[in-house]
């Protein structure tokens, strides 16, 4: 008897866990507490579940094998019987009230976000995050890095296909990370399997949830709720670092930020070239334009304008620069002023205004956005 | 109309010759009577399912390899989402109320439904809601491509121009569901034969009427839903834009409430059509009538406090989620006594394996399949991590098609003599039994894995880890796709001729339905049956 149990525990608890473990068939255990938790609860109840269902369909296969007219099995009469209606009605019950407990506890502690560490604010918008370290004034956007050529077909696809971006958000290790999401536009979700957290970014709400990642590493997730036309091409990615590490990366990312802050105050003073801003700017629009006003410049009838022809482009500059700066509230128009560097959008201002026929011949400096920008805070 | 003679040949049945349909298409036009309505019903349902399918293989094929191929991905999710709403609106729930109007009347001995003319109505309005579904998707912008669900504001600010004729189409959809609802109550609880009580009722019909209660609870959420959503982009509204002191989270709050009892709608005459079905192939009574009444009524009752679990993730309070959980996990108590019944019933019977009884053990096996998977995705800390994933896809494809079209399918075959007066072609039609149960399986099995893996769903490109069973599911799905092109092929065949059957086709069978003649006539039970 001791040999069956231990051999029927063999093969219900531990073989599934060595085989279905990290694989790609089964769910990640991931590198938190939290996801060992869910991960045990995912295989419970996955186990629960297989032995109804080995019980149930044995019971019905031995019937449609044993009880068959062609074997001249005669019908029985029996059609209900209380006592057994209401024990198949209570041991379902019973196991239930199991399985909730170890659920609650565990979702009880994913709830708990008090008492972090560090606070991340997480920004979705179409088809990029944004990730803001809280109090540490830093901040800055992650965007899917792969190119369009492999998305295309037309080159060979990378190991970290669709899941790299250009900038990852970086972690540090055994601290308990605050997250705060949000959304400009549509409802996004922020997921990281190895983490699991999943957690909606609704507009003009904020959530709330945490994680503490046990091991150093790059964690690979993605957008999880449908949010438009580039929606599978939203990845997350987060690289975790030791706690020294982490501290490094900060300070250094403080001191980029400064140094692009002075870069950006001599260029105030200069006069770019047209060719270096068309190059820049094409660059730039392909990355941050493209998605909906397409590579072409045409847009997507009824859905994304196109700036070919468009009366914006062709029109007034100060208008165009406001559109860009500012984005157009209750459209898919974004603003652009927190997105891009003051460079970056001269470049691509001056290149919509050149490319696809458009040939105004206009080059936008630098020095006109920064007094844009000044202009608008001025009014505020 | 109707000559002389025949007259007189069918008397007893016919005393007035305008009782007789019109010719031409004006009989199916101006048509009152259920038969014809309910056949109107099956077959627009069956060219929803091949439209709907159509699309699911415009979707199969992109995701066949990694990379964009074959679709834009705006286009892909223009798949995706009227795949969903022809599927749902367009295939299941017509092809229920098809079957309703069929076969209602006979299993209550009633001489058609109550309100024949809504009847009329209620099924000729379907028809132009999707044509004007189906007519955005060639108009500049394409057609609606935020999911079946509509979320907002996806579906309001960021939607295309053509989203108000998603709001028409889907409201016309209610407004002849409502109408079929109303009917089907009013049927049975009018109509009954003298004699049949209420716990003599046949279960299909019990559980359509429950259905139909359903209907008319969520239908004018729907309606409320979507024209929320036509004012919030169309009229300046912020019923759900922050902005305005709206609220995107309560859209899905109003479309859940609509929505879970949506599933239930869509699977509870399922478990009639399979009550029905595996007594007479069993030739034993069903075991647990009372049970599966009360199982059913419970189900229908913890329908409309569980719509929440389909949105743990959006940041509910911990109390909220808690309950949500514990109230899904509840509804696999009833759900779990049916599926025991079904077995209790098979258990000491004498089985034989006629088309109809193959769906049936089909569908046991895989409906409780996906009833695993769901009770997997209410605990919530688990669902954190199956949520919009193929896990999910993978669930409710197999209630759905496993599920309530395996139900469809065994109904049809099993009543198809009964409107023909032919048996349709048996070999032909386990040919489509076996390469359905083969293919959806391949097809929807695998999805379980990728899900777990870490895939999201409605993405027209993955990552690389996930080719391999993207490429499986592809193949299942093509050939789950062609295999139905068999049962048009059956269905054809049995209309035109076949093997004469007579009154009662099964020999296990019981109910009125068996007791008029195979066709049965174009009027019946005009004077009630006699129920002992």
């Amino acid at each position: 008897m001791g040999k069956l149990s231990s051999t029927l525990w063999l093969i219900l608890f531990v073989l599934p866990q060595q085989v279905l473990a990290n694989n790609q068939f089964n769910m990640r255990k991931g590198v938190t507490d939290i996801s060992n938790d869910v991960y045990q609860l995912h295989m419970t109840i996955f186990i629960i579940c297989c032995v109804i269902g080995v019980i149930v369909f044995a019971a019905m296969f031995w019937a449609l094998i044993h009880h068959r007219k062609s074997k001249g099995a005669k019908p029985a009469q029996f059609h209900e019987s209380t006592k057994v209606e209401i024990l198949w009605t209570a041991i379902p019950f019973v196991i239930l009230i199991a399985m909730a407990v170890p659920a609650t506890k565990t979702l009880i502690s994913m709830e708990d976000a008090s008492k972090a560490d560090l606070t991340i604010k997480i920004t979705g918008s179409q088809w990029k995050w944004h990730y803001e370290y809280m109090g540490e004034d830093v901040a800055f956007y992650s965007i899917l890095s792969t190119p369009q050529e492999q998305i295309t077909n037309q080159v060979d696809k990378s190991s970290t296909y669709l899941l790299e971006v250009d900038k990852p958000l970086v972690l540090p290790i055994n601290q308990k990370v605050r997250f705060l999401m949000t959304s400009d536009d549509v409802i996004h979700s922020w997921w990281v399997p190895d983490f699991a957290v999943k957690k909606d970014a609704n507009p003009g709400f904020i959530n709330e949830t945490w994680t503490k990642i046990n091991e150093e590493g790059i964690y690979r997730g993605q957008c999880a709720e449908l949010c438009g036309k580039d929606h599978g091409f939203m990845p997350v990615v987060v690289e975790a670092k030791s706690e020294q590490a982490f501290a490094n990366w900060l300070s250094e990312a403080k001191q980029a930020k400064a140094n692009a802050a002075i870069a950006d105050a001599a260029l105030l003073d200069q006069i770019l070239p047209k060719e270096e801003l068309m190059t820049l700017g094409e660059q730039v629009y392909m990355a941050s334009c493209a998605a909906c006003h397409q590579p072409t410049g045409m847009g997507l009838p009824g859905v994304f304008p196109a700036l070919k022809g468009s009366p914006v482009v062709l029109g007034d500059i100060k208008d165009h620069i406001d559109v860009v700066l500012h984005g157009r509230p209750g459209t898919a128009m974004q603003a652009f002023d927190k997105q891009l560097s003051i460079k970056q959008l001269a470049a691509v201002i001056t290149y919509k205004r050149n490319a696809w026929g458009n040939d105004t011949g206009d080059v936008i400096q630098p020095s006109q956005i920064q007094a844009a920008i000044d202009a608008t805070s001025e009014a505020k | 109309m109707s000559s002389v003679t025949e007259q007189q040949h069918d008397q007893a049945a016919h005393h007035d010759g305008h009782h007789h349909p019109a010719k031409g298409f004006k009989r199916w036009l101006y048509t009152t009577n259920h038969k014809d309505i309910g056949s109107l019903y099956l077959i627009f349902s069956l060219t929803m399912f091949l439209i709907g399918g159509a699309m699911a293989m415009v979707i199969r094929a992109e995701l066949f390899q990694p990379g964009l191929q074959l679709v834009e991905p705006h286009f892909f999710n223009q798949m995706t989402t009227v795949h969903g709403l022809i599927m749902v609106f367009g295939a299941v729930m017509p092809a229920f109320t098809g079957l309703a109007n069929w076969m209602v009347p006979l299993m209550i001995g009633a001489p058609d439904m109550a309100l024949p003319r809504m009847n009329n109505w209620s099924f000729w309005i379907l028809p132009f809601a999707f044509i004007i579904l189906l007519a955005s998707l060639f108009m500049p912008g394409g057609g609606p491509a935020f999911g079946w669900t509509f979320y907002a504001p996806l579906s309001t600010t960021y939607s295309n121009d053509n989203t108000a004729l998603f709001v028409f189409a889907v409201h016309i959809m209610g407004i002849s569901s409502i109408m079929g609802a109303i009917n089907v109550i009013v049927t049975i609880v009018n109509l009954r034969a003298p004699g049949m009580t209420w716990m003599k009722l046949p279960l299909f019909v019990w559980t359509w009427l429950i259905t139909a209660f359903l209907l008319i609870a969520v239908m004018p959420v729907l309606a409320g839903a979507v024209t929320m959503v036509l004012t919030d982009k169309y009229f300046a509204t912020s019923f759900f834009d922050a902005a305005g002191g709206g609220d995107p989270v309560m859209f899905q709050h109003i479309f859940w409430f609509f929505g879970h009892p949506e599933v239930y709608i869509m699977i509870l005459p399922a478990f009639g059509i399979i009550s029905t079905i595996v007594p007479t192939f069993s030739r034993k009574k069903l075991f647990g009538y009372a049970s599966m009444v009360y199982a059913t009524s419970s189900i229908a009752l913890l329908s409309f406090i569980v719509w929440a679990h389909h949105m743990f993730t959006t940041g509910m309070p911990v109390a909220g989620e808690l309950f949500f959980m514990y109230a899904t996990m509840l509804i696999s108590v009833p759900t779990g006594v049916k599926v025991f019944n079904w077995v209790a019933t098979m258990w000491r019977g004498s089985i034989s394996f006629e088309v109809p009884m193959l769906f049936s053990i089909a569908f046991i096996v895989l409906f409780t399949l996906g009833g695993f998977s769901g009770l997997m995705l209410a605990i919530t800390p688990a669902d954190f991590q199956y949520h919009d994933t193929y896990f999910v896809v993978a669930h409710f494809h197999y209630v759905l098609v496993t599920g309530a079209i395996f139900s469809i399918m065994a109904g049809a075959y099993y009543w198809l003599p009964k409107w023909t007066g032919n048996m349709f072609n048996i070999t032909l039609a386990k040919w489509h039994f076996w390469l359905s149960l083969v293919s959806v399986n391949v097809l929807f099995f695998p999805m379980h894995f990728v899900g777990l893996a870490g895939m999201p769903r409605r993405i027209p490109d993955y990552a690389l880890q996930f080719a391999d069973f993207n490429a499986i599911i592809s193949i299942g799905g093509f050939a789950f796709g062609l295999s139905q092109l068999l049962f048009v092929v059956v269905v054809f065949k049995c209309a035109r001729g076949g093997d004469k059957v007579p009154a009662k086709v099964w020999d296990g069978a019981e109910g009125l339905e068996w007791e008029v003649a195979s066709p049965a006539p174009y009027h019946t039970f005009e004077t009630p049956p006699e129920i002992k």
